[in-house]
């Protein structure tokens, strides 16, 4: 009777989120769907400063001073920090509501709008709370099946809501919210800034350079000139225009969705509940703000294998009994088996809030090696007493 | 053992849209993370009053304090800045320390008060920070008794 079959299988929970991200990296890598527009930006950055640093640093550093292509690389380690940044984290993406939690708001929204009658069209679903005396509108998410918290919109490409929805941008290819906001702004500063200093030197290169051996010789040395200042100058009035438009969001505390949507727009006296009326203020929340956690948990382990577990998972096991209880209702004589419906039912908070909160930005080591992504089998244990 | 087997069931399926209570956010005070004090009507004959404020009470605190935006936020901030945030990839921030502590007392109140009164408390993590929610145990290892 102690015939013990195990089957292990790791499965983390990015593999079985909703919505249309795409995931790199076992889970580390977050972005949107589509991404030939951020190869492109890629490619321009660092095709534009590979030609810089092979065509003109050499000469800028012998005849003017070597902190120039210094300051040019540390300019673009910046920029392409920032870039990645962007682009694989969560923006801030709102968990889709569990059953339970469906159902519980269902209950509310029936129990305020009380009876419909047939035929009738159900009243929309807004919940109106109050922030710095003025009445905000939630909209209920049909697809997430939630509230949004004020600020969230729900991205068609992305398929989430996202907290404080500003826009989902192309060029980086994911959505730009609360939690990547920052990182997007200091892109596109510094991105400009790069622009700038590629564009000048540039230009300082060849009226140099022309001095010496005159332009047609010049632009035949390096030709790599040509294509940077052309790039630059197109690059230029977009992406200064784009952080100019940024700076001025920051110092109101708007979002792109809010401005194009006109939320704040101060008709009937509806005024930006969120800002600080200070614009030092309102950059210093943006900018210097706390740094919010993913309450994604992409790289959580769905099952629990409970033959090796992780120190978290043994304390979990035992909690996971008594907070899974509909899985108990289909096997009377094995007592745990995982609820494969309701994926991420499988952990409490209670020993694995510890390893969620770290799961983001650190190492997180496997029970077992990950194995290529297949139905989760049931783990099953042997249940003499 | 099939009839028992369905009997339970029912009892199952009737008890678990009763088994969780939701508190959700509380936004009066703007988008910051705080949770309503409210005590709801369906954990009146489970826990006292004053135990269940005090606990949603001291969760607001914590959250509270990590998202606060003053010295120390600023520091961290322009630090990581510096670094092109290539420090959070071996820091850990403000907010997950406190995150932790959350957890931690999480743990502890659950030890302590609602798993005697059998009610689970869950971290408001794990649903998006949007609500924080009390299970019903108690059915589940009356459940339980009555399998084994």
């Amino acid at each position: 009777m102690s015939a013990v079959m195990i089957t292990r299988k790791v499965t983390r929970k990015w593999e079985k989120l909703p919505g249309k991200n795409t995931f790199c990296c076992d889970g580390r890598v977050m972005m949107g769907r589509q991404k030939g527009v951020f190869y492109l930006t890629l490619f321009l950055i660092v095709g534009t400063c590979s030609l810089f640093f092979a065509f003109e640093c050499p000469y800028l550093a012998v005849h003017l001073s070597p902190a120039i292509p210094v300051f040019a690389v540390l300019l673009f380690v910046f920029v392409m920090a920032m870039l990645l940044r962007t682009s694989f984290s969560d923006p801030g993406v709102l968990p889709r509501a569990l059953p339970e939690e469906a159902n519980f708001i269902e209950m509310e929204i029936e129990a305020a709008n009380g009876n419909v009658m047939a035929g009738q069209r159900p009243p929309p679903r807004i919940k109106n709370v109050q922030i710095n005396n003025q009445i905000v509108k939630l909209k209920y998410c049909y697809t997430c099946k939630i509230f949004r918290p004020p600020r969230a919109s729900h991205c068609s490409i992305c398929d989430n809501c996202v907290d404080r929805f500003d826009h989902h941008c192309p060029w980086v290819g994911n959505c730009v919210g609360k939690r990547n906001y920052r990182y997007f702004y200091l892109f596109t500063l510094s991105l400009s800034l790069l622009t700038i200093y590629i564009f000048a030197f540039n230009i300082v290169h060849v009226v140099l350079r022309s001095v010496d051996s005159g332009f047609v010789n010049t632009i035949k040395e390096t030709p790599g000139t040509v294509l940077e200042v052309l790039v630059c100058f197109f690059t230029l009035w977009s992406v200064v225009g784009l952080t100019g438009f940024h700076t001025y969001l920051i110092s109101l505390n708007q979002t792109t969705n809010e401005d194009i949507k006109g939320s704040w727009s101060g008709k009937n006296r509806v005024q930006n509940p969120y800002s600080h009326k200070n614009i030092i203020k309102n950059c210093c929340e943006v900018l210097c703000g706390p740094t919010y956690p993913s309450v994604l948990d992409r790289r959580g382990v769905m099952l629990e294998d409970l033959s090796s577990p992780t120190p978290s998972d043994a304390s979990a096991a035992s909690t996971h009994k008594s907070s899974n209880p509909v899985s108990q209702t289909t096997k009377s004589s094995a007592p745990l088996i995982p609820n494969e419906h309701t994926p991420d039912e499988a952990k409490p908070g209670i020993g694995a809030g510890t390893q969620k909160s770290t799961s983001s930005p650190k190492e997180e080591k496997p029970p077992s090696p990950t194995s290529p992504n297949a139905v989760a089998p049931a783990v099953i244990k042997e249940s003499s007493h | 053992p099939a009839d028992t087997f369905h009997n339970l069931q029912e009892l199952r399926h009737s008890a678990s849209l009763a088994t969780k209570v939701f508190i959700q956010r509380d936004y009066s005070d703007s988008t910051i993370c705080k949770f309503q004090t409210k005590f709801p009507a369906e954990l009146d004959s489970r826990i006292e009053r004053s135990l269940f404020e005090e606990t949603v009470k001291t969760l607001n605190c914590y959250y509270g304090e990590a998202e606060k935006i003053g010295g120390q936020s600023y520091l961290e901030g322009c630090l990581a800045c510096a670094t092109a945030y290539i420090i959070f990839l071996c820091m850990e921030t403000r907010y997950e320390k406190i995150l932790k502590k959350i957890s931690m007392y999480i743990q502890e109140q659950n030890e302590k008060i609602y798993a005697p009164r059998g009610l689970l408390l869950t971290d408001p993590i794990e649903r998006g920070m949007r609500v924080v929610s009390f299970a019903n145990t108690w059915e589940v290892f009356f459940f339980f008794k009555n399998v084994s």
